[in-house]
């Protein structure tokens, strides 16, 4: 019961802090800062109203604020969870609590899976205690090419707390879908169709793919920044999104991309990110025969902006294993930092609200017990939007339960 | 408990003449790559034992350890320099699909779980096993020397499961781990009652599920009986043998299904259940005890940590993964300290687990994660201890142990030298040996195995 009371008191403090804390001073860590003034040695970061007011040495420590001192650990911007359904799912196996798939086998581009957005999911505490501060919101549907649309969130628990602008998905390769007459050319020819369609209104009595929302939807990202997420793994399948792409004005981005390395040139050159698993080394299917550990380091090399994601919603905090490992497979370690924070943030036009730390930045950082990149390492302090988050999450409330041994009560009335 | 300790004798007391059989059935043909004695210096060992010898030599001659320790060691053999590295037993992962579930992962290749039936002991994992499956050799490189391949969790049992060394061959047989016994997948909860609840037959609950599974293990009682009594049959006939006149007895029917769970009941086939909620491993436990056999390890076990102290007086292993959960509600309560805490109590047998092509290439990143966990739950775990998790303790639950799953004297020589301690991100096996073979370099095209399905694909591509 000793163990308990001193595990109580601590969330109790945690909580406490998280409330309050307005004002923070972090003393003398690694500061990771993912912008032009790169690795900042025994540097202090000052955090006020939100925002990151000020990062140099030796800072001033004003009054009544709270003092972190990282003794030189390493803090970085708040990590990437990937492309997720956090906040749109709760139990994966229980469909009343995902939202993140259109039923309908219907052309929908105009599906925005950020109306159904909950912050109250246990997912979120889960994610951000690790050192996760936003998400890529996926869309997909079942049958269609089109996925529908998504954004990034920020795991601060507010309710709209969106940030960049909606992203579109669309699924190319081997899942040739029921309404693509199961063919990638015939994928090509209907997703040709869309466009044409989102251009100019088909004549009445013409065959229609797209509803007028569709049409709508997909014109907004016709010569325009929002970025269109392709969902493909062959090599050739990404060659054709690069020339569907331009040929209709669309900013893409490759997720996925097993095979991206084999046409690394060519994203290098049209200057497409590419977002992807840095564990994917088997030939799950025919698109992904070239998959290797080393994906990602010979993208970076070729000059190809990366992003991680796959380690899916519950379980998003591996994606800091992910990137451990594709550092151990070629990746330099700066750039598999890079590939949680600032490039995510980049591609999807959030660098404003994420992915670096710089002064006037909302200030969304992590202090690490050690290199935020190895299985060993955890998150100590997260914050997000310049305030403090509980280091506690729905899991270290059912540990903090269960460790004392031989509990003179029921457990269920340990309630951490 | 009566009848456990009653049942527990029939082994001792007769052979059954159709467990006979499946002794020759399929045999192994394995036999070790041959190998050159070899001596490693210098290295930090991880025994799997629970010791940790520093700067500690290790020897391996005609595919046996000979010598561990430090101290006086022939010179006239090949010898590796390990100074700045670690060497493990090699790993051992009890969940896997590979190879019923091989990759690519196409339609043809779906051979995991006869979902026909709720009850199939009469299908083997083996006889899905798709010798060409290249996870075998991502397996490999992350250390892997022995697995279980296993049926899938759609069925409340499964079927047989089989033991394997991780190398590649023409047939399972010649991968097969001589001398292992069989395990017997089973599973509770969601996967099974979904499965055919859907199709609306039984079981569509938990509570049918139990009576399922009564329901075999009483036709598996009367199975072992009705062979008893035919063995009494012929004894007597022996004994009578001038009784000319009295028929010759008539053997009871052979049945696949219920020669496997005969196999359980007698202790000779090991049994490995899918099961998440805590509630259920211990109604389990108790089916367990209502029909006299043993459950070796449950794998999964989210919720193990809140049974973690009867699993170890049950002398029961959970199989575990250091933080997978929310995809179903049986794994809605998963903790990253369930390792942890299923190792604290005396006697506890945690285990960590794969149940996947990616998991299974970094056993030891899993174990490093638990390992963290653990420390800051105020478990502090040292590596010689978390080793078990993916080595001794898992040779336990296949019945392997007095064979492999140590560093010692005697036992087969599967030993992974990792490039740095194991329980990192960055760790690597470097070279892997099984029974003294090298049979995995990372340093040596030579020494890393491609499946036929790999083989020339993506020709022009340069590497």
């Amino acid at each position: 019961m000793k163990a308990l009371k001193t595990l109580l008191i601590a969330s109790l403090t945690l909580f406490t802090l998280a409330a309050q804390a307005q004002t923070i001073m972090i003393r003398g860590a690694t500061v990771h800062t993912m912008g032009k003034a790169g690795t900042l040695e025994n540097t202090d970061v000052f955090i006020t109203a939100g925002k990151i007011q000020k990062v140099g040495q030796n800072l001033p420590v004003p009054q009544d604020v709270l003092v972190f001192n990282a003794d030189g650990k390493p803090l970085t911007p708040g990590f990437f969870a990937g492309i997720t359904a956090i906040g749109i799912t709760e139990v994966s196996a229980v469909q009343g609590t995902n939202d993140s798939s259109l039923g309908l086998q219907e052309m929908r581009p105009e599906f925005n899976v950020t109306l159904a957005y909950n912050p109250n999911t246990s997912l979120i505490p889960v994610t951000r205690m690790e050192g996760f501060t936003f998400t890529l919101l996926g869309a997909g549907s079942k049958g269609s090419l089109f996925g529908g649309q998504g954004r990034m969130v920020e795991f601060n628990g507010g309710y709209s707390s969106f940030i960049g602008s909606t992203v579109l998905f669309i699924n190319v390769g081997q899942d040739a879908s029921s309404l693509s007459g199961s063919s990638r050319a015939g994928q090509w020819m209907l997703l040709n169709q869309a466009m044409l369609e989102a251009d100019k209104l088909p004549a009445a009595g013409e065959t229609r793919l797209l509803t007028r929302a569709g049409r709508s939807t997909l014109s907004g990202y016709v010569k325009h920044p929002m970025k269109t997420i392709f969902n493909v793994d062959r090599a050739s399948d990404i060659l054709q999104v690069l020339r569907f792409a331009k040929s209709h004005g669309l900013s893409p981005v490759i997720s996925g991309g097993a095979e991206a390395w084999m046409v690394a040139k060519e994203l290098a050159d049209a200057n497409v990110p590419v977002v992807l698993n840095p564990l994917a080394n088997l030939p799950g299917n025919f698109d992904t025969l070239g998959s290797r550990l080393d994906n990602a380091a010979l993208l970076d090399a070729a000059g190809v902006t990366i992003a991680f994601s796959g380690a899916g919603s519950h379980n998003a905090r591996k994606q800091r294993q992910m990137a451990g490992n594709a550092v151990s497979y070629g990746l330099p370690h700066e750039a598999g930092i890079a590939a949680l924070t600032s490039n995510p943030a980049h591609i999807f036009g959030s660098a404003i609200d994420q992915g670096t730390i710089r002064r006037g930045k909302s200030a969304n950082l992590v202090l690490w017990s050690g290199d935020p990149l190895e299985v060993t390492s955890v998150a100590e302090r997260v914050i997000i939007n310049g305030k403090l988050i509980p280091m506690e999450s729905r899991q270290t409330k059912l540990r903090d339960r269960y460790l004392p041994q031989n509990p003179a009560m029921p457990r269920a009335y340990i309630k951490p | 408990m009566r009848l456990k300790s009653i049942l527990s004798l029939l082994p001792l007391l007769f052979s059954l003449p159709a467990g006979t059989a499946l002794a020759e059935a399929y045999p192994s043909t394995y036999s070790p790559q041959p190998s050159t004695a070899t001596l490693i210096t210098h290295a930090t060992i991880l025994t799997g034992t629970g010791e940790r010898l520093d700067d500690a030599s290790l020897l391996m001659a005609d595919g046996k350890i000979t010598f561990v320790g430090k101290g006086d060691v022939p010179q006239d053999v090949t010898t590796i320099d390990a100074s700045g590295k670690w060497v493990t037993p090699g790993l051992i992962d009890v969940h896997s699909h590979l190879g019923v579930y091989a990759s690519p992962g196409v339609k043809a290749h779906s051979d995991g779980n006869e979902m026909t039936n709720p009850a199939t002991p009469n299908v083997w994992a083996e006889h899905s096993i798709w010798p060409q499956d290249p996870g075998f050799s991502r397996a490999l490189a992350g250390g892997i020397t022995s697995l279980q391949v296993l049926p899938g969790s759609g069925n409340l049992i499964g079927g047989r499961g089989v033991t394997l060394k991780n190398v590649y061959g023409n047939t399972y047989q010649s991968m097969k781990f001589p001398g292992a016994p069989y395990g017997m997948k089973m599973a509770c909860g969601e996967n099974p009652k979904r499965v055919y609840g859907d199709r609306k037959q039984m079981p569509s609950t938990r509570m049918g599920n139990m009576a399922t599974y009564r329901a075999q293990w009483i036709a598996a009682q009367r199975y072992i009986d009705d062979w008893t009594a035919y063995d009494k049959q012929v004894a007597n006939r022996k004994t009578n043998s001038g009784d000319d006149a009295k028929a010759e007895p008539k053997a009871p029917k052979r049945d696949l299904k219920l020669e496997t769970l005969a196999g359980v009941l007698k202790g000779e086939i090991l049994v490995h259940m899918h099961c998440y909620r805590a509630d259920e491993m211990m109604t389990i436990l108790d089916m367990a005890d209502e029909f006299g056999y043993k459950v070796t390890a449950f794998h999964h076990g989210v919720e193990a940590y809140k049974i973690a102290d009867k699993l170890a007086e049950n002398n029961v292993c959970g199989a575990l993964w250091a933080d997978w959960w929310g995809f179903k509600m049986e794994a809605y309560d998963g903790i990253q300290e369930n390792i942890a805490i299923v190792d604290r109590p005396e006697g506890s047998c945690a285990i960590v687990h794969s149940d996947s092509s990616e998991g299974i290439q970094r056993l030891n990143q899993e174990a490093a994660k638990a390992m963290t966990r653990g420390k800051l739950a105020g478990m502090d775990i040292p590596p010689e201890r978390a080793i078990r998790w993916l080595t001794s303790n898992a040779a336990k639950a296949l019945g392997i142990d007095d064979m492999t799953g140590s560093l010692a004297a005697g036992k087969m020589a599967d030993v992974v030298i990792w490039n740095s301690n194991p329980f990192s991100v960055y760790a690597q096996a470097g070279q892997v040996f099984i029974d003294g073979a090298l049979v995995y370099d990372r340093d040596n095209p030579d020494f890393q195995p491609v499946s036929d399905f790999e083989l020339g694909q993506l020709q022009g591509i340069s590497k």
